[in-house]
């Protein structure tokens, strides 16, 4: 198809429009899901792909030249290592108490949005893993181009 | 609580960390990712001897991750066997980090290469040192997803192919492994492998068993490649980058295949007659059919692929066995075919890498040109094919003479046949790659670089050390352990259980 212009890209008026009111909620939503994980159904992998979609619906209505300017593919996989990085320092930081994954916050009152200790902090680290992975699968897919076949 | 015990979730930690170090920073440094690979498994290595100090000194560790104490919460176990594991692992893993910094110029982005190398590591270690057999099924998939990624690495049409192939036919033994362990979970209402072998012991047998062995012994044989099983090998091995190959042979389809099996059938749930002459028969089989299509084949990887079935069927044969003596056979020739097998692949990676073939026919006269690679390959040639001083023929001898004192005397006539014949295929070999006259084409070939050399090198004075090891208190400390927690069965449970309570 090729040469577009940046208007004509992605998909008609109607799709485009509703998107635009949606996506915001649908990122915050994300956001919701994965900061409450503790206290309610959800949590980081829940969080992580709810916020992954929210990208995936602006490149499958915008097209991914719009979608990719707003998360490149460098950062995502800056930030899926940063998840697992901060998830592994955070089970590390347990040694200071003696054990390897150790809740070592104080845990606070149940049922409130901060407490659980470690449990959000680690909830974050998931989602930006899962979120930046499933991100970056979806860009893979649209992004891989179809060779013609080499000779055997 | 012992302080040594500390060391336990290392063996994990280090390698994610250093896999994901890598990704992050391996891109824009351009040393980086060889530097870290080496680093990493080096200190993993390292931890791991010291694995072997500590169950010498306290028998088992047990780990309880965040303070939880098992069964509740996850624990992860060093005895004998895992530490014999784990020497085994990283061993092998260090060398091929080595071996990788010059095989893998050859390849872009050599940091995902890396990053996967550890994440396969870290699923590997995982697979050996937990305790919990939900936690071994994680593992087991971090591994095995890592690995299919690296199959896939040069990204040809074939590549891709096999390693399609790979990850169907894993993912359908990974399937039957997390069923099996779904059934036992609602059996025994616990994960923990000590507590449940425990409620084994109280419980009256049960058919569920039986299925659950089922679907263990085709899952972990899947994994591990026994014969019924074993088709998506001779496409993955040779498919994938030397290094991988010899990954893969050497360590991964013994961590992933013959340690979980051997972990849950012995300590867990308890070997039973019936099962111990399956796992003969199947390992014979292996052992047979893998080594008479081996001799057929010219692709060099692809001949060395149809071996590692054949040899993981000695392996399965000893262990099958059930006496001590077999035990101990299984386990030392599970160590000594990581050792040889890592080497002829890292062998084939070599002259691929010299010559740019794999095809034995376009060989020939190599040995003028690539000494190094054609010594080192003449031994590790002799050591699978049983001879005398090297290690193989020390773990085949074991074998062959405890099937014929427990009174198998056609498994032992097998064993022998499928010697005579790996060493006619490993004759072959020789022949045409690396004696005879040298073909013009060749002329130019040049000896690998320095990494490549000193890793080879190193793995054969293990195949010619092996076999002197094996007279050694070294053996005391590391193989007898390592048998011992086999043949010991289900006292497993009492050990890690009483262990917690210190």
């Amino acid at each position: 198809m090729g040469s577009k212009s940046k208007n004509e890209q992605g998909m008609t008026l109607i799709v485009k429009t509703i998107t635009r009111l949606t996506v915001g909620l649908i990122l915050l939503y994300g956001i919701y899901i994965l900061s409450h994980g503790h206290v309610s159904p959800g949590g980081g992998f829940a969080g992580g792909v709810i916020i992954a979609l929210s990208f995936i619906h602006l490149m499958l209505a915008y097209g991914k030249e719009v979608a990719l300017k707003r998360l490149p593919k460098g950062v995502t996989s800056f930030f899926e290592s940063m998840g697992a990085i901060i998830f592994l320092s955070i089970a590390l930081l347990g040694f200071t108490g003696g054990y390897f994954f150790l809740n070592f916050i104080s845990k606070g009152e149940p049922f409130r949005l901060f407490s659980a200790g470690i449990i959000p902090i680690l909830n974050i680290a998931i989602s930006l893993k899962v979120g930046a992975g499933l991100f970056a699968i979806f860009v893979a897919l649209v992004l891989l181009k179809l060779f013609p076949p080499e000779d055997d | 609580m012992i302080q040594a015990v500390n060391i336990v979730p290392l063996f994990v930690v280090v390698a994610l960390g250093g896999a994901f170090i890598v990704s992050l920073l391996g891109k824009r440094i351009k040393a980086f990712p060889d530097i870290m690979g080496s680093l990493t498994t080096f200190v993993l290595f390292g931890l791991s001897l010291l694995a072997i100090r500590l169950v010498n000194v306290y028998d088992v560790l047990v780990y309880s991750v965040g303070a939880w104490k098992p069964p509740i919460g996850i624990a992860m176990v060093i005895d004998g066997f895992t530490s014999f594991m784990l020497v085994t692992v990283n061993l092998v893993a260090f060398l091929i980090a080595v071996y990788s910094i010059s095989y893998m110029r050859q390849f872009t982005s050599k940091w995902k290469f890396y990053t996967l190398f550890l994440l396969m590591v870290a699923g590997m270690n995982g697979v050996v040192i937990t305790g919990d057999i939900f936690n071994l099924f994680v593992f087991l998939e971090i591994a095995s997803v890592a690995s299919y990624a690296l199959v896939a690495f040069g990204t040809e049409r074939h590549e891709l192919e096999a390693a399609f192939k790979y990850a169907v036919m894993g993912t359908v033994g990974s399937l039957f492994v997390l069923i099996g362990i779904v059934f036992l979970y609602g059996y025994t209402s616990t994960l923990n492998m000590a507590d449940m072998a425990m409620v084994f012991a109280q419980k009256p047998t049960s058919n569920l068993v039986l299925l659950v062995s089922v679907l263990f012994l085709m899952g972990f044989g899947l994994k591990a490649a026994l014969v019924p099983f074993h088709a998506w090998l001779p496409d993955a091995h040779p498919s994938a980058p030397a290094p991988i190959s010899a990954m893969l042979s050497g360590v991964l389809i013994k961590s992933l295949g013959v340690y979980a099996l051997c972990r849950i059938f012995y300590n867990v749930i308890g070997l039973h007659h019936n099962l111990s002459g399956i796992l003969m028969f199947l390992g014979t089989l292996s052992m047979v059919i893998g080594v008479f299509l081996a001799i057929g084949q010219w692709d060099f990887k692809r001949l060395l692929a149809y071996h590692s079935i054949s040899q993981i069927g000695y392996v399965i044969l000893g262990i099958g066995l059930g006496t001590p003596l077999g035990i101990l056979g299984g386990l030392f020739h599970l160590f000594n075919h990581s050792i040889f097998k890592s080497l002829l692949f890292l062998n084939s990676g070599a002259v691929e890498y010299a010559t740019g073939t794999r095809d034995l026919q376009k060989m020939g006269g190599l040995k003028e040109r690539m000494p190094v690679t054609a010594g080192t390959n003449l031994i590790a040639s002799m050591s699978i094919a049983g001879i005398p001083p090297f290690n193989g023929f020390w773990s085949k001898l074991i074998i062959i003479v405890a099937a014929v004192q427990a009174g198998f005397y056609g498994h032992a006539f097998w064993a022998v046949l499928a010697s005579i014949m790996t060493l006619a295929s490993f004759m072959k070999v020789t022949k045409y790659a690396f004696f005879g006259r040298l073909k013009d084409k060749l002329n130019n070939v040049k000896e690998v670089p320095f990494s490549m050399k000193l890793s080879m090198i190193v793995l054969a004075c293990i195949c010619v050390a092996g076999g002197v090891l094996f007279f050694s208190a070294i053996n005391q400390a590391f193989l007898q352990k390592a048998s011992g927690v086999l043949s010991g069965g289900l006292s497993y449970a009492s050990e890690v259980l009483s262990a917690l309570q210190q």
